[in-house]
């Protein structure tokens, strides 16, 4: 009797604690985002990619501007 | 290169970088937020193979039909495409730095695009010694065909076979499971279009300016 006891308690003990593992959190940055800091990120991503597109365009102009020189 | 398809490329790109960093991802231990690394990391391959997918048309087409047009169109493919693949090889390694352990892994996967990217070098190499320009054209066409057999069984099939930690190869599953969820389509997909866009849009830079340098010989 003792015995099935102790396997019946350590079942729910195995059960209660894997239950507590399944609730384990993820851990991403939310304390960032909740403070608006991922929009920094976002901007300054952003104006490097503006700055390679805006000097791409340029590239592009340049080159136009060349094969009008030498039509 | 028509001016919309460069706004298109310009604009997907605003929405991926927004939407990249912004937008819910799947919580995953391990990968945490580096998840979104697959928004630029992966669309850096995806270029490459695109590239190097038209480099080795042209290359086929001027085997057909030798004209110079088509070699000037065909390594400047294989010239961005190579661009790609070395940032993709950088951006990869980054990764792995912080979801592996280490930089450099020797996992089939990055080994296999080293090797690609160094058959692509060759090409550049075998090109370089060649003065002759009609040789040139011809030997590195057939070189190009031989490169891109070599690279689809080099970075897709053979980490594939074996074991890889890299998602998509080694057993790992590659879109459908944890990797890819029908959020991270909407970003990853517009990605792949906008950098193959811009990929196109500085090979169409590469072959205008070697058809200013050919204006200019001819003057002189």
């Amino acid at each position: 009797m003792k015995n099935i006891i102790v396997r019946i308690s350590g079942l729910v003990l195995l059960l209660v604690t894997n239950f507590g593992f399944a609730q384990t959190e993820v851990e991403m940055a939310d304390t960032m985002r909740s403070e608006g800091k991922i929009y920094v990120i976002v901007a300054i991503v952003l104006i490097v990619l503006a700055g390679l597109v805006v000097y791409l365009f340029m590239l592009d102009r340049k080159v136009k501007n060349l094969e009008n020189r030498l039509k | 290169m028509k001016v919309w398809l460069k706004v298109i490329a310009v604009l997907l790109l605003v929405y991926v970088h927004t939407a990249g960093l912004l937008m819910d991802v799947p919580r995953l231990n391990i990968l945490n937020e580096t998840v979104r690394a697959l928004y630029f990391h992966v669309p850096m391959w995806f270029g490459m193979v695109l590239l190097y997918l038209m480099s080795v048309y042209y290359a086929i087409r001027y085997l057909k039909n030798p004209t110079p047009e088509f070699d000037v169109k065909s390594v400047a493919y294989a010239h961005v495409g190579t661009a790609f693949g070395i940032l993709g090889m950088i951006t990869g390694m980054l990764w792995a730095n912080y979801t592996w352990g280490s930089p450099w892994h020797g996992d089939p996967k990055q080994n296999g695009a080293a090797i690609a990217l160094l058959v692509y070098l060759a090409y550049f190499v075998l090109r370089g010694s060649l003065d002759n320009e009609e040789q040139r054209a011809r030997l590195s066409g057939v070189y190009n065909i031989f490169a891109f057999a070599a690279m689809i069984p080099l970075i897709f099939i053979i980490p594939r076979l074996t074991s890889s930690m890299h998602p998509g190869s080694g057993g790992n599953p590659g879109f459908n499971a944890y990797d890819l969820d029908s959020r991270m389509r909407l970003v990853f997909y517009p990605a792949v279009i906008a950098w193959f866009l811009i990929g196109l849009w500085i090979v169409s830079l590469r072959v205008r300016i070697k058809k200013l340098e050919e204006k200019i010989i001819e003057r002189e």
